[in-house]
């Protein structure tokens, strides 16, 4: 919870009626709770991803159950499912017309790296070449479980997003770039095949 | 029952005298052999498959492409020669080579009197300039996508086909991803689990090994 405010002195008021929170606290709780993604689906993790929404799992529960089908509205973008080449100029420029603050949860093994098609001529290693992700679910499909959790992971790193200081949240510093350059389409692959400001392949120690 | 590919291909052939058919014998247990119909009478070939009243051919259920590299065919021939003197049969082997060329497969079927497969193959002149084959799409409605699948990753140019276009790589893209000597972009830079053709890809990213000396306690 917040450093602003002793745990101690906050407890003793509420028990007197009182509540005291600080704009931080008050800020991301409002945030954390009500998260809209964008709706859209790539492939087979889509259908994980409706299951999701849907009563037996039902995301409702932690207040993300408004699916926007513009990018203008939503907070967060599930990439659930492969994706291509083709698509992955698409999904940049979606995220690029996203506003802040945004967030990214890559689902599964195709948008984390490609997974089974890794090796192929047509799908993209993973959207993390282009655009920043703040989860990642691993699974080929990943069960409901498995995206309520990063859900629930990512309601964890909003709560924890300063205000103010020198660690502040990226979406309220502006130098930070909000937007990432979208890939063309080239004669052989997609130019640039991935942004050296967003990923750096781990160096390989021999 | 559908008549045999034999008399199919005698029926063709006494219907249009010069059109030259060979039949693909396919050796596996399948048994699917296919009528290999030349490139200049194809369209009349296929309209044929689908009026005649006992075949009836109204359905293109799916169109592919297949790649022949170049080959190389080493065949022993008995050759007379003389040796010592004397004339002697010596078995001689002699390299044939096959130039490549594309293929385009049709897979035909009945919906009017259920039969089929009647399988047809056509064969381009070579792998580059000469990759044309007539469309069989004013035939067969349903080969437009797939013709333009096989011009997209075959690179096959289909003459009379209506909206010839790539269909699932973008337009800017120039190479045949299912040609056989297609190499796909290098992005091996990181591999965790790399084995067989993707470790030696990967390799290449590897930093250099550190020299011996330097490995050596000082």
């Amino acid at each position: 919870m917040s450093e602003q405010i002793d745990e101690r002195l906050r407890t003793e008021l509420q028990r007197q009626g009182v509540w005291v929170t600080s704009m931080q606290d008050l800020y991301n709780w409002g945030r954390k709770n009500s998260i809209w993604p964008l709706q859209f689906g790539l492939a087979c993790c889509a259908i994980e991803m409706i299951a999701t929404a849907a009563s037996r799992y039902d995301i409702a529960r932690f207040g993300g159950e408004i699916f926007r089908p513009s990018p203008r509205q939503a907070d967060l973008m599930i990439v659930a499912g492969t994706v291509t080449k083709k698509m992955a100029p698409q999904i940049v420029r979606l995220y690029n017309q996203m506003a802040d603050p945004k967030y990214v949860i890559a689902m599964g093994a195709c948008a984390i790296s490609g997974g089974p098609f890794k090796q192929g001529y047509n799908v993209l290693k993973g959207i993390d070449r282009y655009i920043p992700v703040d989860v990642y679910i691993p699974g080929c499909p990943p069960r409901p479980e498995a995206l309520l959790h990063a859900f629930m992971e990512l309601q964890s790193k909003i709560d924890s997003q300063k205000l103010t200081g020198a660690h502040k949240a990226v979406h309220l510093d502006p130098k930070q770039p909000s937007e990432f350059p979208v890939p063309t389409f080239g004669k052989h692959d997609l130019e640039p095949p991935g942004n050296p400001v967003v990923f750096q392949p781990p160096k390989i120690e021999r | 029952m559908m008549e045999s590919l034999e008399e199919i291909k005698a029926r063709i052939q006494a219907a249009a005298p010069g059109v030259k058919i060979d039949i693909v014998a396919n050796g596996s247990p399948s048994q699917q052999h296919s009528l290999l119909i030349d490139n200049e009478h194809a369209v009349g070939i296929a309209k044929f498959l689908r009026v005649d009243p006992a075949l009836r051919l109204d359905f293109c259920s799916n169109a592919t492409g297949v790649d022949w590299l170049d080959r190389t065919v080493k065949k022993t021939v008995k050759v007379k020669k003389l040796v010592d003197g004397e004339e002697k049969e010596v078995n001689e082997t002699i390299e044939g080579k096959i130039p490549g060329y594309l293929e385009a497969v049709y897979h035909l079927y009945s919906i009017t009197h259920k039969h089929g497969p009647v399988i047809i193959r056509m064969r381009t002149a070579d792998r580059t300039d000469g990759a044309r084959l007539p469309s069989l799409t004013p035939i067969w409605r349903s080969a437009e996508f797939q013709e333009r699948e096989i011009f997209d990753l075959y690179g096959v140019r289909f003459d009379g086909h209506p909206d010839l276009r790539r269909i699932l790589m973008w337009d800017e893209f120039q190479d045949y991803p299912m040609r056989k000597d297609y190499r796909e972009p290098d992005d091996y830079e990181w591999e965790p689990t790399p084995h067989d053709e993707v470790l030696e890809k990967a390799k290449q990213h590897y930093p250099p090994r550190p020299a011996e000396e330097e490995l050596k306690p000082s």
